[in-house]
C-alpha cells in the first residue's frame, strides 16, 4: 500500500468494481448476490475514498500520474489524481460508500436484482474514472460508461411506461451532453491534437475561443448537472432508479458534471476571464429558483428531491460564477472564498441529498407509495427514519447549525465581498442574484417543511401509511453516517474549510485563512467583518434548551395527558381534512406560480340544488418543455418525415444525388484553398 | 475588555431579554386598549400568564407525535439564542462573533421551520392552513431581510451585529438614501415576522384569519407558555435589532465602566417603551389585509431592501 502511488491503487479499485460488475452478471438472481456485491463495493469504494482523503491531506505539489497503453494508440489512457481530483473522489466514494451500505438493506425488496447488481459497481467504476481520467478521450469515455450505466439502473423497472419515457428523454439529453463536451475538447486541443490534458494545460486557448469552449462546457456539464434549461430529463431520471441510485445520480453524479466544469475552465481552458461569470451567473441563479419552485409544486417525494438537487446545482454554479468574476479582477482572496463556498457545498449537497433520497428510499419500502398525498404520520411508525429526514430536511434548509448552512453562509460572504468588483454589468447583477438566492433558501425551507411535514406528520392519509413499519437496521446506518456527517460538518465547518483549503489554492491560487484557530470559528476575511461559529452556535441551542426544559419541569409542571386533538372544537375523525401537498403549496402556487408557472385556478361549482361536490382545477405548464423541447422535437419530426422521402427514390436520382454531393465537397474543397 | 466582563455583560444580556420580553407584550397589549378606550389587562399580565400556563398540564392530541413535545424548547431557545445576540444596553457581548446577522436571522428561521413542522404534526385543518400561510410570509420576508443586511453590511463593512452598532454610533455615517430604504424594509418585515396586524392578528380568535395562531392551535400548558414567550421575545428581538441600528444612542460601548451600562439598559427601556407606543398607535390605526395582498406587502419590503444593495453597490456615498 505504501510503495502503491495513489493514482495506481484507485485504478485498482476502479478494475475491482468492474470484476464486481461482471461477477453480478453470472449471480445476478441468487440471494447472496445482494450481500457479495454491495459488500464488495462498500469495501472497495472504502478504500478509495481512505486514498483520496488521504491524498487530500498530504496535499502533494504534483498528482501521481500514470498512461496506460489503451485508448487512442497515440496518447494512452492518462490518468492522473491530483488535490482537485482527490477532493471530488473522496465526495463520490463517500457517496458510494453510503449507497453501498444502505443497498445492503434496501436491497432486499428489490424486485429485479439481476438488472440493478451488475450495473451498480460499473455505474462507481464509471464516476471514478471520469475522476482519475487525464486525457479527453478518456474523460469521454468513462464519461459515456458512466451515463450508459446509469441510464442502465433508471431503465430497472422499465415496464413502467414512464421510467421508460425517463430513460429516452435521459440518453437523448446525455449525448447531446457528451457531444458538447466532444466540442469542447476539440477546440482546446487545437489543430495538433493535444488531447492530454497536460498538453491542454501547456498550450493554452486562444482568448477568441475560450468563450466557444465554455459555452460547450456549460452545455455539457451542465446538461449532467442539470442547469436550466438542460434539466429536463433530471426530474424524471432520478427518481425513476431504485433509491439508493437514485441518491447516487442526484447527490454524487451531479459533483461528477460540477468536477467536470471546474476541470476544463479553471485548470484547462487557462487564465479565467470576467466576463465567464455572466453566463455563469445567470444559468445558476436560473437553475436556483426554478428548481426550488418546482420542487415546492411537486407531490411525488422522490421527484421534489430531484427538483431540490436542481437547486443545489443553481447555487454552486452561482458559486462558482462568484469565483470567475472574483478571479478575472485579480481579488484573489474573495475568489478563494467563493471557490471554498462552492466546494462545500458540493459536500454538504452530496451528504445531505443522498440522506433525504435514503429517506425516500425508506418510505417506499415501508409503504409502497411516492406520492406525498398517501402519506403522513409515519414519524410515529417509523421513528428513526423520520428524525433522521427531519435532519437532512432542516440540513438542505440552510439552518443553523447544520452544514447548509456553512456553505450558503460563504456564499452570501462572497456577494457581500463584490461591491470591489470594477465591472458595471456584475455590479448590477451580483445584487440581483444575492435576492434570488435569498429567495431561494427561504423556498427551499417551504418546500421542506411541506416534504416532511406533509409525509411524516399529521394521520395516515392511507392504509399503506397507518400500516407502515420502520426499514430494516443497514439503511437506518447508511441514513445515521450520513446525518452525524452533516452535523459534524456544521458544527465544526473550521475543520472542512481547512481540508478544501490545498484545494482552493490548486484551483484559484490562493486560499482562505487558516480557520481552525481562535474557538474554531470561520471567518472569512477578517473577524470584524463577520464570522460565525457553529460549534458555539449548536452549544448555546443546546444548553438553553436544556435550561429550559429543567426549569420547567422541576419548578413548574411536567405533567401530560393524551386527548383527541382540540381543532377548534370540531375535530373530524377523518384523515382527509388534513392539509395535503397541494393545499399547503396553494399560497405560494399564488404568489409565483402565475409567473414561473402559469398557473391557473378554476372552481366548478355545480348549480344551486345539486348535491355534487365542487371542484377546483389548477393547471400548471413546464415553460421549458414547452417552449423550448416541444419545438425542438417538432422540428426533428417534420425533418424526418421530408428526408424520410430520401428512402424512396429511383436508382437514377441516388446516383445524380451522389454526384451532386461529389460536386459541393470539391467546391468547398478548392474554395477553402 | 476581561473576560469576566464580557462574561458578565452577556449574562445580563440574557437574563435582561428573557425579563423584559413579556412586558414588552403586556405594554402593547395595554397601550392598544387604552387607544380603544378599554381598560385593558394590567403590565404584568403575561408574566402571570405564562406562570398559569407553565404550571397547568399539557394536553397532547393522540395523533401528535414526540417531535411536537419537543419542538417548544427548540423554538425557545432558539429565539432566546439569537435574541442575546443582538446588542440591547451594551455591544460588548462576549459572543457575539459567534453569529453574525446573517446567522441571527437563520437561527430565527430555524425557530419558525419546527414551528411550521408544529402546526403540521396533529394533522388537524387549521394547523396546516397556519403552517402553510405562514411559509408563505417566511419565504417573502426572509430574503427581504436578507437584503436589509447587505445595505447594512455595505455601509458598515460588517455583517457582526455589535460593529454595525458601533460603526452607527461613530460620526461617519449621516443620512443616506439606502439607510432609509432598510429601515422602512425593516420595519415592515418585523410587522410580518411577529405577526403584527396588517399582516396577521395576534389577538384573533377568528379561525380564517389566523397564522401565527392556528399554528400553535393544538399546544397548551407549559409548551404554550414557551411558544408564547418565544413570540415575545422574538418582537424584543426585533425591536431591539432595529434600535441597535438605526438608534444605536445610549449603547454602552464595550470597556465602559458600569453605571454607562446601567444608563444603557435604561436607555433600553425608554427606547422600547416607545417602540411599544408606535406599535400600539400603528395597529390600531390599521386594519388587517386579506392573506394574498401580504405578497405586495412583503414584496415592498424585498424591493427597498433590494434597492438599497444596489445603491450601495452603485455608489459609496448613497
Amino acid at each position: 500500500m505504501v510503495a502503491l502511488p495513489p493514482i495506481v491503487a484507485n485504478l485498482w479499485c476502479v478494475a475491482a468494481l468492474l470484476v464486481i460488475g461482471a461477477a453480478a452478471v453470472a449471480i445476478g438472481k441468487r440471494n447472496w448476490a445482494r450481500w457479495l456485491v454491495y459488500g464488495c463495493s462498500l469495501t472497495v469504494s472504502a478504500v478509495s475514498c481512505t486514498i483520496a482523503v488521504a491524498h487530500l491531506i498530504a496535499a502533494p505539489a504534483a498528482g501521481s500520474e500514470i498512461v496506460l497503453p489503451l485508448g487512442l494508440p497515440w496518447i494512452g489512457a492518462n490518468f492522473r489524481i491530483d488535490v482537485l481530483a482527490a477532493f471530488f473522489l473522496a465526495v463520490i466514494d463517500l457517496g458510494a460508500v453510503a449507497a453501498s451500505l444502505y443497498g445492503l438493506g434496501y436491497g432486499r425488496h428489490e424486485s429485479a436484482p439481476e438488472r440493478v447488481l451488475p450495473f451498480f459497481p460499473v455505474f462507481l467504476a464509471g464516476m471514478n474514472m471520469v475522476i482519475l481520467a487525464a486525457d479527453a478521450f478518456t474523460f469521454l469515455f468513462a464519461w459515456e460508461f458512466m451515463s450508459l450505466a446509469s441510464w442502465a439502473l433508471v431503465m430497472t423497472h422499465h415496464r413502467d411506461e414512464e421510467n421508460r419515457r425517463a430513460g429516452y428523454v435521459y440518453i437523448v439529453m446525455a449525448s447531446l451532453g457528451t457531444l458538447a463536451l466532444l466540442l469542447a475538447f476539440g477546440l482546446m486541443a487545437g489543430p495538433d491534437g493535444g488531447y492530454t490534458f497536460a498538453a491542454m494545460r501547456a498550450h493554452g486557448t486562444p482568448p477568441g475561443l475560450a468563450g466557444l469552449v465554455l459555452a460547450f462546457a456549460l452545455l455539457g456539464t451542465g446538461s449532467k448537472a442539470g442547469l436550466v434549461p438542460l434539466h429536463v430529463w433530471l426530474p424524471l431520471a432520478h427518481p425513476a432508479a431504485p433509491s439508493h441510485v437514485s441518491a447516487l445520480m442526484s447527490g454524487v453524479m451531479t459533483k461528477v458534471a460540477i468536477y467536470g466544469f471546474i476541470r476544463i475552465t479553471f485548470d484547462l481552458l487557462g487564465p479565467v476571464s470576467w466576463w465567464w461569470s455572466v453566463p455563469v451567473l445567470l444559468a445558476g441563479v436560473v437553475t436556483a429558483t426554478l428548481g426550488v419552485l418546482s420542487a415546492l409544486m411537486q407531490n411525488d417525494l422522490k421527484r421534489a428531491l430531484a427538483y431540490s438537487t436542481i437547486e443545489n446545482i443553481g447555487l454552486i454554479f452561482v458559486a462558482l460564477g462568484l469565483a470567475f468574476a472574483f478571479q478575472g479582477n485579480g481579488m484573489k482572496a474573495a475568489a478563494a472564498l467563493a471557490m471554498t463556498a462552492a466546494l462545500f457545498h458540493v459536500l454538504n449537497h452530496s451528504l445531505f441529498k443522498s440522506l433525504l433520497f435514503f429517506g425516500a428510499g425508506a418510505v417506499l419500502n415501508a409503504t409502497g407509495e411516492r406520492r406525498m398525498e398517501k402519506l403522513g404520520g409515519l414519524q410515529n411508525r417509523m421513528p428513526a427514519t423520520g428524525l433522521l429526514f427531519l435532519i437532512g430536511s432542516v440540513a438542505i434548509s440552510a439552518l443553523p447549525p447544520l452544514n447548509g448552512f456553512a456553505s450558503e453562509w460563504l456564499m452570501l460572504q462572497a456577494i457581500l465581498l463584490s461591491p470591489d468588483l470594477p465591472q458595471w454589468a456584475l455590479k448590477l447583477l451580483i445584487p440581483a442574484v444575492g435576492a434570488m438566492l435569498a429567495l431561494a433558501t427561504a423556498l427551499a425551507a417551504a418546500c421542506f417543511v411541506r416534504a416532511f411535514g406533509i409525509s411524516f406528520l399529521g394521520r395516515p392519509r392511507s392504509a399503506a401509511a397507518s400500516d407502515a413499519h420502520e426499514v430494516d437496521r443497514l439503511s437506518i446506518a447508511a441514513m445515521a453516517m450520513l446525518a452525524v456527517l452533516c452535523l459534524l460538518a456544521g458544527v465544526l465547518p473550521a475543520f472542512v474549510i481547512d481540508a478544501l483549503a490545498p484545494v482552493v489554492q490548486a484551483v484559484t491560487g490562493t486560499r482562505m485563512p487558516v480557520q481552525t484557530v481562535a474557538w474554531l470559528s470561520i471567518v472569512p476575511i477578517a473577524e470584524s467583518r463577520s464570522s460565525y461559529n457553529g460549534l458555539l452556535v449548536f452549544f448555546f441551542i443546546v444548553s438553553s434548551a436544556s435550561i429550559a426544559a429543567f426549569a420547567i419541569h422541576r419548578l413548574a409542571s411536567d405533567r401530560l395527558r393524551r386527548a383527541p386533538a382540540w381543532d377548534c372544537g370540531f375535530p373530524d375523525g377523518s384523515p382527509v381534512t388534513q392539509y395535503t401537498a397541494d393545499s399547503f403549496a396553494q399560497p405560494l402556487r399564488r404568489v409565483f406560480g402565475g409567473f414561473a408557472f402559469r398557473a391557473r385556478e378554476e372552481v366548478h361549482m355545480p348549480p344551486p340544488g345539486d348535491g355534487s361536490p365542487a371542484r377546483l382545477t389548477v393547471t400548471m405548464h413546464d415553460l421549458v418543455w414547452e417552449f423550448i423541447y416541444e419545438p425542438i422535437a417538432r422540428l426533428v419530426n417534420a425533418l424526418a418525415v421530408r428526408l424520410n422521402h430520401l428512402q424512396f427514390l429511383t436508382i437514377r436520382r441516388y446516383l445524380s444525388l451522389v454526384f451532386g454531393v461529389l460536386v459541393f465537397l470539391l467546391l468547398v474543397l478548392a474554395s477553402w484553398g | 475588555m476581561g473576560l469576566i466582563d464580557g462574561i458578565s455583560i452577556q449574562l445580563s444580556q440574557m437574563a435582561l431579554v428573557l425579563a423584559l420580553s413579556p412586558l414588552l407584550t403586556g405594554l402593547v397589549r395595554k397601550l392598544k386598549a387604552r387607544l380603544l378606550l378599554r381598560q385593558g389587562p394590567p403590565l404584568l399580565q403575561p408574566y402571570r400568564d405564562l406562570i398559569r400556563l407553565a404550571r397547568k398540564e399539557a394536553v397532547v392530541a393522540e395523533s401528535a407525535s414526540w417531535l411536537f413535545r419537543i419542538i417548544p424548547y427548540i423554538v425557545f431557545a432558539t429565539t432566546w439564542v439569537a435574541a442575546a445576540l443582538v446588542p440591547t444596553f451594551a455591544t460588548g457581548l462576549l459572543f457575539s462573533w459567534s453569529a453574525d446577522l446573517i446567522a441571527i436571522i437563520a437561527l430565527l428561521g430555524s425557530a419558525r421551520f419546527f414551528l411550521a413542522l408544529a402546526g403540521m404534526d396533529v394533522g388537524t385543518s387549521f394547523g396546516g392552513i397556519g403552517s402553510s400561510r405562514e411559509a408563505m410570509i417566511a419565504t417573502l420576508a426572509e430574503p427581504a431581510l436578507i437584503m436589509i443586511v447587505f445595505t447594512l453590511a455595505l455601509i458598515a463593512g460588517s455583517t457582526q451585529l455589535s460593529n454595525v452598532a458601533g460603526f452607527m454610533l461613530s460620526t461617519g455615517v449621516g443620512l443616506r438614501v439606502s439607510l432609509g430604504m432598510a429601515l422602512i424594509a425593516l420595519i415592515i418585515v418585523a410587522i410580518a415576522e411577529n405577526g403584527r396586524i396588517p399582516v396577521d392578528n395576534p389577538a384573533t380568535h377568528l379561525e380564517l384569519t389566523m397564522v401565527h395562531e392556528a399554528m400553535v392551535l393544538e399546544y397548551s400548558g407549559r409548551h404554550l407558555a414557551l411558544i408564547e414567550f418565544s413570540s415575545s421575545l422574538k418582537l424584543l428581538l426585533y425591536t431591539a435589532l432595529i434600535a441597535c441600528v438605526f438608534v444605536p444612542w445610549g449603547l454602552a460601548p464595550a470597556g465602559a465602566p458600569l453605571h454607562v451600562h446601567l444608563i444603557g439598559v435604561v436607555i433600553f427601556a425608554a427606547k422600547l417603551g416607545v417602540a411599544g407606543l408606535m406599535l400600539a398607535v400603528f395597529e390600531t390605526m390599521i386594519a388587517k389585509m386579506r392573506v394574498f395582498r401580504v405578497a405586495d406587502f412583503l414584496g415592498a419590503a424585498f424591493m427597498l431592501g433590494f434597492l438599497g444593495t444596489l445603491l450601495r453597490f452603485v455608489s459609496r456615498s448613497l
